[in-house]
């Protein structure tokens, strides 16, 4: 479900703007980059925030 | 989408844990690029109702007061330990808390990633309902059998 929401966010932004995603380690944290770069997204970096959480940037 | 990356879900049942899995299924398949199709059949077209709550729906006064014994969206009971439709209320309350996509949500979201909802005709006959009492993101085209074989020729059909 992470990666639906992800996705309902991108294609609300327009092309080249940055999506910033909090997501937990686990599985969003795998899925997230491995799907968005298949579909042609770049992954900017992902950032350990504190406390199990982790921010992914994604560019459009 | 991409060529053969295709699934297709019978959503039969009206139940909200069957619902909650056949949407998650729906829209997660979609946000990878899968081309998705459900085509609501009997109890599950309880889900895409517009009329959210227990309302006289349908022609015909044996077909309304089915409608109403069936409800919408808001009626629909978990398939086990579901006493007295308290436990769907509970269970959103607990995947709110948790912050787990709710039913509407889910459904709300398959939409958005363009997952396609087909109704059954043959349901919708002896419910004596129609498109237009369904929510807008239900495609107008109603579905018999040989449609529906025809729409997920290719793919993974899966019955829910």
């Amino acid at each position: 479900m992470t990666f639906v929401k992800t996705k309902i966010q991108l294609a609300k932004i327009a092309k080249d703007d940055i999506l910033e995603v909090l997501v937990t380690e686990g599985e969003p944290l795998e899925n997230i980059p491995k799907s968005a770069t298949e579909q042609g997204f770049e992954i900017l970096g992902i950032e350990d925030l504190h406390d199990n959480i982790y921010k992914i940037r994604i560019k459009k | 989408m991409e060529p053969g990356k295709k699934l297709s879900i019978i959503c039969f049942s009206g139940d909200f844990d069957k619902l909650v899995a056949a949407f998650t299924l729906a829209s997660g398949s979609a946000a990878v690029n899968y081309e998705v199709n459900i085509f609501f059949t009997f109890w599950g077209l309880n889900a895409i109702k517009k009329k959210k709550g227990r309302v006289f729906t349908g022609k015909g006064f044996l077909a309304r007061f089915f409608g109403f014994l069936m409800g919408g969206i808001n009626n629909v009971p978990l398939s086990r330990l579901n006493f007295c439709n308290i436990s769907p209320k509970l269970m959103n309350y607990m995947m709110r808390k948790r912050n787990v996509a709710t039913l509407k949500e889910l459904i709300d979201a398959s939409i958005a990633v363009g997952v396609k909802f087909y109704t059954c005709e043959m349901s919708m006959q002896i419910l004596g309902l129609t498109i237009n009492d369904f929510i807008t993101g239900v495609n107008k085209e109603v579905l018999g059998v040989a449609k529906f074989m025809e729409i997920s020729e290719g793919g993974d059909r899966i019955f829910i």
